[in-house]
C-alpha cells in the first residue's frame, strides 16, 4: 500500500527527469521546508527537496567546514556528484546557517538557470512577521514569473494553494490511524509517504494518498505495535533507523521532524490577499527551534502530539552540530520528563551504526518493560 | 628575527583604555547599588535603544564577555563542564557556553558574583543569539527577554519595507522596555546616542583604514583590544571621546613612521576571532617580521564602512557629518537601522561571495601578503562559508592558511601543532 511512496522516494531522480518529460515543466531543488511551495506548483514547477544519501562521501571537505552538519554536507555533495543536474533552478527559504552554505556552495559550483535566496523571517513571534513575509513572497513571485516567462495569477494560485493543501489535509487523515492502539502503518511508512511529498508532483501524490485512504481502515499490520514511540529532532530520512526501531517491538506513532509534521501540520487558511494567506501559513506553521524564541511555542505542540499518539517514550535525535536543536534539547527533553514522557537522545552523521544504535535503542526499550517484570 | 626597520613604541591610550574597559564592567556590576539598570545582550544589540531609558542603564554584552571567559583557561573550563553538565552540546558556541557557564556558577569573570540582568535585549542573524538570550533568561528564573529579527538580507536589497521591519520591531521594543522598567523614555538620549553609535562605529573604521600604511601603526592583537569599546558601548560618549584620541594618537604614528612591529616586512589578515587563550601565535608571527594588519572581523565587527569616491573602503559618512538633524524618535531608529545594516560583517551570513570579495579588497588595499583562516570551531556564525573564502584566495592566487581552533575553549586548539602550520607558511612567505 505504501509501496508507491518507498518507490518515488528511493527513485526520486527518475521520477524527476521523467516527470520532466511528461509534463515539458522546470524542476526547482530548494532546501528547507519553508519553501512556499503554492507558488511553485502555481507556476506548473516542481518543488524538489535536495536530500541527502546517507553514503560517506569526500567531495564537500573544499566547500564547507567540517564543523557544520553532516546533512548539509551530505545535501552538497549530491549536487557536486550530479545527482541533481536535471533541475533547472535552486532555492532557499532563509533558516539554518548550516544548510545556507550548501545552497551559496551549490550556486557557485553547479550552476542554475534560476537561483533564489528568499529572506524568510527567523522572527516569527512578532506581528510584523507577516507584513514582511508578504512583501518577501510577492518580490519571489515577481523573480519565479519573470523565470517562466509569464505571471502567475491569482488563479494559479488558489490552484497551487488548493493541491498543497489537499495534500496537506491527506497526510493528516494517515496520521489520524496512527492514533489507533494498533496503528495500520508503521513509522516507516509514515517516513516514505511524507519525504516523498517532498519530491513528487503533488497531485500524483494526493492521488496515491486517496488510494491508502480507502484501504487504511481495513488494514491489519501483522506486527505488534509494542512501546508507542515519537520521534523529535533535526531533518531526518533515515530510513534504515526507523526500520531497525521498529524491528524491536516498537511503533513510532508520531514526529516532529520537518520530513514529518513540521512540514505538513497546518494549511493555508484563504484570504483575499492569496500572498498574505500563504506567508500566515509560513509564519504559524510548527517552528523550527531556529525560528522559535522568545517564546518557547514548539513545546506545548509537541506535548500535544504526546498526548493525542498516547506516547510512551520519545527519541530525540540530533544530526551532528545541529545548533538550533542543540539549544532545544535539554529544555524540550526536561519538559517531556516532566510530563511522564521518557527520552532517549540519538546522534546522527550521515551514516548511522546501526549496531550501536540497535543496542543502545534496545536499552531504552527495555525500561518500558521493567514495571512488568516486579 | 627580522632586522629592525623602524622605531616603535607602545599606544600612549592603552592604559586609558584599559581602565575605561574595566571601568565599564564595574559599573554593569554595580549598577544597582545606584539605582541603575542592567541588560544584557549580544554584542550586535541595538544598544542605543535602551539608552533612552537612562545615563545609568549599563549592559553585559555577551560576546566580549565569552572572550574575557576564554582568556581566562582555567575558568573556562569550569564554565564548559558546567553548561555541558546541564546537557548543552560541547560544540555550540563556545562563547555562549561561557556566558551560560558563568551563569551556572554563579560567578563573575571579574570577580564576584553573576550580575544577573534586569532584562535581556538583543538581536537575532545567527542561529545562536535569540536562543542564547532565552536559555539565559530560563537559567537566570525568568529574566524578561525582548529580540529583534535583524535576517532582513544583503544590504543592497535592504529597501525601505525591509527597514521598516526591523523599525516596527525596535518601536515595540521601546514600549516594552517602558513596560518592564517602569521608565518613561527619552527620545532625546536616543537621538544622542544614534548620533555617538553612528561617530564611534565611523571612527573605529577611520583607524583600521590608518594601517593601510606601511609600516602598520597597529598589529591586529593590539587592535583587539581596542575594537572592544565597540562591542560594549558602541552607543556611549565614552566610546566616542576614547576613539577620538585614539584616532589622533594613531595618526601621529602614520605621520612619523611609527611601527607596531619594527621589523615588519610581510603583512597578513586573520579570519574570525582568534583563539583568545593563545594570542601568543601573533607574536610569533611577528619574531619573523609578519604583521596582522587585521581582518575584515577586527574592521567590520563593529566599524562602520563605505566605498569612498576614489573606489576604496573607508569610514561611512555619520549622519552628522552629513548634517542630518534627527528630530524624532522613528527617524532615529530608521537612521540607526540602515546604519547597522550596512555592515560588512552582516553580509557573510547571506553571501559567501560577498564575503570573499571584502576580504580580497583588503588585501589589496591593505597590501596584504598573505591570509591565515582561524576555522573557528567555536563560532559557526563567523566561520560559516570559510571553505569558500579560502578557495576564494586560492584562485586569486593570495597564499593562505587555514588552521581550526576554537576562540573559546581551549580543549580544540594545538598550540603547537598550529605552530608548525605556521612555520610552513612563513617560508612560504619567504621569511623563514
Amino acid at each position: 500500500m505504501f509501496d508507491k511512496f518507498k518507490e518515488w522516494y528511493t527513485n526520486r531522480h527518475d521520477y524527476a527527469k521523467d516527470w520532466k518529460k511528461r509534463k515539458g515543466g522546470k524542476v526547482l531543488g530548494y532546501f528547507c521546508t519553508y519553501v512556499p511551495e503554492e507558488l511553485l506548483v502555481a507556476a506548473d514547477i516542481l518543488p524538489v527537496r535536495i536530500l541527502g544519501s546517507h553514503e560517506a562521501q569526500d567531495v564537500t571537505e573544499p566547500h564547507i567546514f567540517g564543523m557544520f552538519c553532516p546533512f548539509c554536507r551530505d545535501c552538497l555533495a549530491q549536487g557536486l556528484k550530479g545527482r541533481y543536474d536535471y533541475i533547472n533552478g535552486i532555492m532557499i527559504s532563509q533558516s539554518c546557517l548550516h544548510i545556507r552554505q550548501t545552497y551559496n556552495s551549490w550556486v557557485k559550483h553547479i550552476p542554475q538557470e534560476f537561483s533564489y535566496y528568499l529572506y524568510m523571517p527567523h522572527g516569527v513571534q512578532t506581528p510584523h512577521a507577516y507584513p514582511f513575509l508578504h512583501g518577501e513572497l510577492e518580490v519571489f513571485k515577481n523573480a519565479l514569473e519573470k523565470w517562466i516567462g509569464h505571471p502567475i495569477s491569482d488563479k494559479d494560485i488558489d490552484r497551487g494553494i488548493e493541491i498543497v493543501n489537499k495534500n496537506r489535509q491527506l497526510m493528516k487523515q494517515v496520521y489520524e490511524f496512527r492514533k489507533q492502539e494498533e496503528p495500520p502503518l508503521t513509522g516507516l511508512e509514515a517516513m516514505y509517504m511524507v519525504v516523498s511529498s517532498q519530491m513528487v508532483d503533488k497531485e500524483e501524490h494526493n492521488r496515491a494518498l486517496e488510494e491508502v485512504l480507502k484501504e487504511l481502515p481495513n488494514r491489519k499490520l501483522n506486527r505488534n505495535t509494542g512501546t508507542r514511540l515519537m520521534i523529535l529532532g533535526s531533518e531526518d530520512d533515515d530510513t534504515e533507523f526507523v526500520e531497525m526501531l521498529e524491528s524491536l517491538d516498537s511503533t513510532l506513532v508520531v514526529d516532529d521532524h520537518c520530513t514529518g509534521t513540521r512540514y505538513f501540520w497546518n494549511e493555508v487558511e484563504p484570504q483575499e490577499d492569496r500572498l498574505a494567506a500563504i506567508a500566515a501559513r509560513y509564519i504559524d506553521r510548527p517552528p523550527c527551534p531556529s525560528k522559535d524564541w522568545p517564546e518557547r511555542k514548539r513545546f506545548p505542540h509537541i506535548l500535544q502530539l504526546a498526548k493525542d499518539y498516547n506516547v510512551q517514550g520519545a527519541l530525540v535525535i540530533q544530526q551532528k552540530f545541529c545548533d538550533p536543536h542543540e539549544l532545544d534539547m535539554p529544555a524540550l527533553r526536561k519538559m517531556l520528563e516532566e510530563n511522564g514522557i521518557p527520552t532517549y537522545f540519538l546522534e546522527f552523521d550521515v551514516t548511522v551504526p546501526i549496531g550501536q544504535f540497535k543496542t543502545r535503542v534496545e536499552a531504552f526499550l527495555e525500561t518500558f518493560a521493567l514495571p512488568d517484570l516486579f | 628575527m627580522a632586522e629592525i626597520k623602524y622605531q616603535t613604541k607602545p599606544l600612549d591610550i592603552w592604559n586609558e583604555g584599559k581602565a575605561l574597559r574595566q571601568q565599564y564592567y564595574e559599573n554593569y556590576a554595580k549598577a544597582h547599588e545606584k539605582g541603575g539598570i542592567r541588560w544584557a545582550g549580544g554584542a550586535w544589540a541595538y544598544s542605543a535603544v535602551p539608552a533612552g531609558l537612562g545615563d545609568d542603564v549599563w549592559s553585559l554584552t555577551g560576546e566580549p564577555y565569552g572572550a574575557s571567559v576564554a582568556f581566562d583557561k582555567k575558568f573556562a573550563a569550569r564554565c564548559h563542564e558546567a553548561i555541558e553538565a546541564k546537557g548543552f552540546a560541547r560544540d555550540l558556541c563556545a562563547y555562549l557556553r561561557n556566558y551560560l557557564g558563568s551563569i551556572v556558577l554563579d560567578e563573575y569573570v571579574f570577580g564576584g558574583k553573576f550580575p544577573k540582568p534586569d532584562f535581556q535585549w538583543t538581536t537575532h542573524i545567527c542561529c545562536s543569539h535569540a536562543k542564547w538570550y532565552q536559555i539565559a533568561s530560563e537559567l537566570e528564573g525568568g529574566t524578561p527577554l525582548f529580540c529583534i529579527d535583524v535576517s532582513t538580507g544583503l544590504y543592497q536589497d535592504f529597501d525601505e519595507r525591509r527597514r521598516e521591519y526591523v523599525v516596527n520591531q525596535l518601536l515595540d521594543g521601546i514600549n516594552w522596555l517602558e513596560k518592564i522598567t517602569g521608565r518613561d523614555y527619552d527620545d532625546e538620549k536616543l537621538i544622542q546616542a544614534v548620533y555617538n553609535e553612528c561617530e564611534a562605529t565611523s571612527l573605529w573604521a577611520e583607524i583600521c583604514a590608518m594601517n593601510k600604511t606601511i609600516p602598520a601603526p597597529l598589529d591586529e592583537k593590539t587592535m583587539y583590544s581596542l575594537y572592544v569599546f565597540g562591542t560594549i558601548m558602541k552607543h556611549r560618549p565614552e566610546a566616542v571621546a576614547f576613539y577620538r584620541k585614539l584616532r589622533d594618537e594613531v595618526q601621529v604614528r602614520v605621520d612619523n613612521k611609527i611601527a607596531a612591529v619594527g621589523n615588519e616586512q610581510r603583512r597578513v589578515i586573520t579570519d574570525t576571532q582568534p583563539p583568545w587563550g593563545f594570542l601568543e601565535v601573533f607574536r610569533y608571527l611577528e619574531s619573523y617580521g609578519v604583521v596582522s594588519v587585521g581582518s575584515l572581523y577586527t574592521f567590520s565587527l563593529i566599524g562602520a564602512w563605505e566605498v569612498k569616491d576614489d573606489g576604496t573602503w573607508g569610514p561611512k559618512t555619520t549622519p552628522q557629518e552629513q548634517g542630518i538633524d534627527i528630530t524624532t524618535r522613528r527617524q532615529a531608529l530608521e537612521i540607526l537601522a540602515d546604519w547597522t545594516h550596512a555592515r560588512p560583517e552582516w553580509q557573510h551570513f547571506y553571501s559567501a561571495q560577498k564575503k570573499s570579495d571584502m576580504m580580497l579588497r583588503i588585501v589589496r588595499e591593505w597590501q596584504v601578503d598573505g591570509v591565515l583562516l582561524h576555522y573557528n570551531r567555536g563560532c559557526e556564525g563567523l566561520s560559516l562559508n570559510i571553505a569558500e573564502n579560502r578557495l576564494a584566495f586560492k584562485e586569486a592566487g593570495v597564499p593562505v592558511l587555514p588552521f581550526e581552533g576554537n576562540m573559546g575553549d581551549e580543549r580544540e586548539f594545538d598550540l603547537e601543532r598550529t605552530k608548525k602550520a605556521v612555520d610552513s607558511f612563513l617560508e612560504l612567505l619567504g621569511v623563514k
